[in-house]
């Protein structure tokens, strides 16, 4: 017994956090997680690099010229963490949220009643508006240093696609809390559809589209009618905007994030002079 | 109180439009005074001077400090703050290139760094940073949440989301067809067209102002002024009924604005002809069709052997033409703008029995 004792005073006088840290990094469930191990001399940082499915987006070396924030802003990389921040809030407000008449109101009413120090939603309703500026501002940096220029043509499309995504992400959000701000700024949106030339009811040339005596666009099968799945702003609007604002929109632009990345890369990496 | 009023008054649509388009491009004729480090000190306390002082006012706090115009106000320093900072970059590199020296990213463009540790640190310091902002804005600003929808109840004013009300705004000179359908159909397309009408090989990966001075002109023109600050104007300066409201001015459901305005057709038909309006609507408009095709047919090869003749030799007809007619449709807005200001002119080609209003 003494023996057992002596030895475990002995093993805690040799703890020390490096020791720790050293077990840790020797211990096989770490070495199968990193293989690399900390990188601490330039041959691992390079190989931490290549081996890491989320830092591969970078490559191993990069021009200077390009990582100083005064080139870039930082915005685009800024918008894609804000991506990411309201992909993990919104799974969040998706547990509590109903998209109905009946619950949609109340569940956001409950979020911000009953949850004691809950943010989510702030964080969720920030994020999104600070996501529209930051694209702004990347388009706006991406413009200034001339930077769609050749060979960077196709990317800076993807980058406008991904644009109005975000836009329409943030739009079709603003119809969820089911409250006043919500549905008026949703209906003064769409009233626009309506008057798209020869598909919305009231847009000009529609009036010419009839077979014989009947319209083949009315206030029930126009543009506007397809975007609101109902003829005013109801139940099936609240449904599309919600399957569109949690499932279908940030999959596509999650899909065009990854080839605007990759086409990042291979372009030649963050514009320079030459 | 004058003070609060003379702001009210220079705030107005079309004294602020005209100021900032002429202060943008003064500004970007004379880079080198307007983007110093001073002139921007004078700008930004001058801003913060403004809003700390404008606070006191109850109305003007009533509306910046509504939960989701916060945002906005954020982006009325941001943008200017990038505007300024992106043309000093420029201005800097410009003067390089005079002297001859390097410019500012060709000092550093042969290096090359390994990106972990540089730039991994960096992205992480900049993600800690911003989930700081982040919590803490959300901690100390509530998100909106007002009552129940009712559909039979609608606000006045009724506005779309703040980052759609430059298209708003658009409603008070065009048409819904126009400013809600084709115009931002129009800005899509115009944005994807840019790195295929721009063929000037110069400026690509630093900033300039000098070697792209068209580009960025017309670049700066349509997002600063028809976008962002219409953007703006819309948030902060529109009341009930759509009206306009200055900044200290309360939001009065009841004010009027006289309704004069008056169609093209009229204008010629009844007081230059004094014959009255003809029936058959085609007659009746054949003026404003006359106007619109004109613009929209006669002028890019009229430009094309006159004010922008050298773009027509380097851009070849198709890129030309293009670029033209983006370039028309988006000079229609401040064109319809400067038309409504001056004359009351309503419609240039008004033909309601078919939503055909220009
Ligand atoms: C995968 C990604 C996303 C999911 C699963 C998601 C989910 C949700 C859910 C469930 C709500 C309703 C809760 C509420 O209204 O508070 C919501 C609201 C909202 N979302 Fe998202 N969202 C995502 C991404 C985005 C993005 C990228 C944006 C903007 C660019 C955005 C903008 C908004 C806005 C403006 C609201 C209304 C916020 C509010 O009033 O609380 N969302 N989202
Ligand atoms: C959801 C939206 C977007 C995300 C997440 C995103 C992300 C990024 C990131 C991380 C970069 C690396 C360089 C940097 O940070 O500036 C980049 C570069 C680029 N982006 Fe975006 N972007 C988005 C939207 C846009 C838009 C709206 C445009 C243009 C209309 C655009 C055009 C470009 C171009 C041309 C580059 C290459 C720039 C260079 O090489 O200097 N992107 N983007």
């Amino acid at each position: 017994m003494a023996n057992f004792s002596d030895r475990l005073k002995e093993t805690f006088k040799n703890l020390s956090p490096a020791k720790v840290g050293e077990w840790i990094q020797e211990s096989q469930i770490y070495r199968s997680i990193f293989r690399i191990g900390v990188p601490d001399s330039d041959r691992k940082r390079m190989l931490v690099m290549l081996g890491s499915v989320f830092l591969h987006l970078h490559p191993v070396k990069v021009r200077k010229s390009g990582i100083r924030m005064r080139y870039t802003w930082c915005m685009g990389g800024i918008t894609f963490f804000l991506f990411l921040v309201l992909t993990f809030t919104g799974l969040l407000l998706m547990f509590y949220y109903r998209p109905t008449l009946e619950y949609a109101y109340v569940d956001i009413r409950d979020l911000r009643e009953q949850v004691p120090l809950g943010i989510m939603r702030e964080i969720h309703r920030w994020g999104a508006h600070a996501m529209v500026i930051a694209v702004w501002l990347h388009m706006y940096r991406v413009f200034m240093t001339g930077s769609y220029k050749p060979p960077r043509e196709f990317n800076w499309n993807v980058g406008v696609i991904l644009l109005v995504l975000t836009l329409l992400l943030s739009f079709t959000g603003y119809l969820l809390p089911w409250d006043q701000l919500a549905i008026w700024a949703i209906t003064v949106g769409s009233n626009m559809a309506r008057a798209t030339p020869f598909a919305g009811h009231e847009g000009p040339g529609a009036a010419l589209l009839k077979l014989g005596d009947i319209p083949l666009v009315s206030n029930s099968s126009d543009a506007r009618f397809a975007l609101l799945g109902g003829r005013f702003v109801g139940e099936g609007a609240l449904l599309r905007f919600y399957v569109l604002h949690c499932v279908g929109l940030p999959l596509v632009a999650g899909f065009l994030m990854a080839i605007h990345f990759w086409r990042i890369r291979r372009d030649g990496g963050i514009s320079g002079p030459l | 109180m004058f003070i609060k009023e003379f702001i009210n008054a220079i705030t107005a649509p079309y004294f602020l439009i005209t100021a900032a388009g002429i202060l943008l491009f003064v500004s970007l004729k004379y880079p080198g005074k307007f983007y110093t480090n001073r002139s921007a000190l004078i700008v930004f306390s001058g801003m913060f001077l403004f809003l700390g002082l404008s606070v006191i006012d109850p109305n003007f706090r009533k509306i910046v400090t509504k939960p989701d115009n916060v945002p906005i106000v954020g982006m009325l320093f941001l943008i200017p703050f990038f505007t300024w900072f992106a043309l000093r970059e420029a201005v800097r590199n410009d003067q390089r290139t005079a002297e001859g020296k390097p410019l500012i990213e060709q000092e550093e463009t042969a290096d090359k760094v390994l990106t972990w540790p540089d730039l991994v640190y960096t992205e992480l310091i900049c993600m800690v940073v911003l989930t700081v902002i982040l919590i803490g804005w959300s901690m100390t600003l509530e998100a909106p949440l007002e009552e129940p929808a009712n559909p039979s109840a609608s606000p006045n004013p009724s506005k779309a989301p703040w980052y759609f009300l430059g298209l708003q705004e658009m409603l008070v000179y065009f048409d819904p067809w126009l400013a809600g359908v084709v115009f931002p159909g129009l800005i899509i397309v115009g944005l994807m067209a840019i790195p295929y009408i721009d063929t000037n090989p110069k400026g690509n990966g630093y900033f300039t102002l000098k070697e792209r001075k068209w580009e960025i002109s017309t670049f700066l023109f349509g997002f600063l002024i028809l976008w962002i600050l219409l953007v703006i104007l819309g948030t902060f300066l529109r009341g009930p009924n759509w009206n306009f409201f200055g900044p200290y001015e309360f939001w009065d459901i009841h004010k009027l604005e006289a309704l004069v305005n008056v169609n093209l057709s009229e204008y010629i038909w009844v007081k230059a002809l004094g014959m009255g309006l003809p029936k058959n609507p085609l007659i009746r408009e054949f003026f404003g069709f006359v106007a619109v095709l004109t613009y929209l047919l006669a002028m890019p090869p009229l430009l094309a052997r006159t004010l922008l003749k050298r773009f027509y030799n380097t851009l070849g007809p198709v890129r030309f033409h293009l670029m033209t007619f983006l370039l028309l449709a988006m000079m229609a807005l401040p064109i319809k703008m400067v038309l409504r200001w001056l004359f009351n002119l309503k419609y240039i080609i008004g033909i309601p029995e078919y939503f055909f209003n220009i």
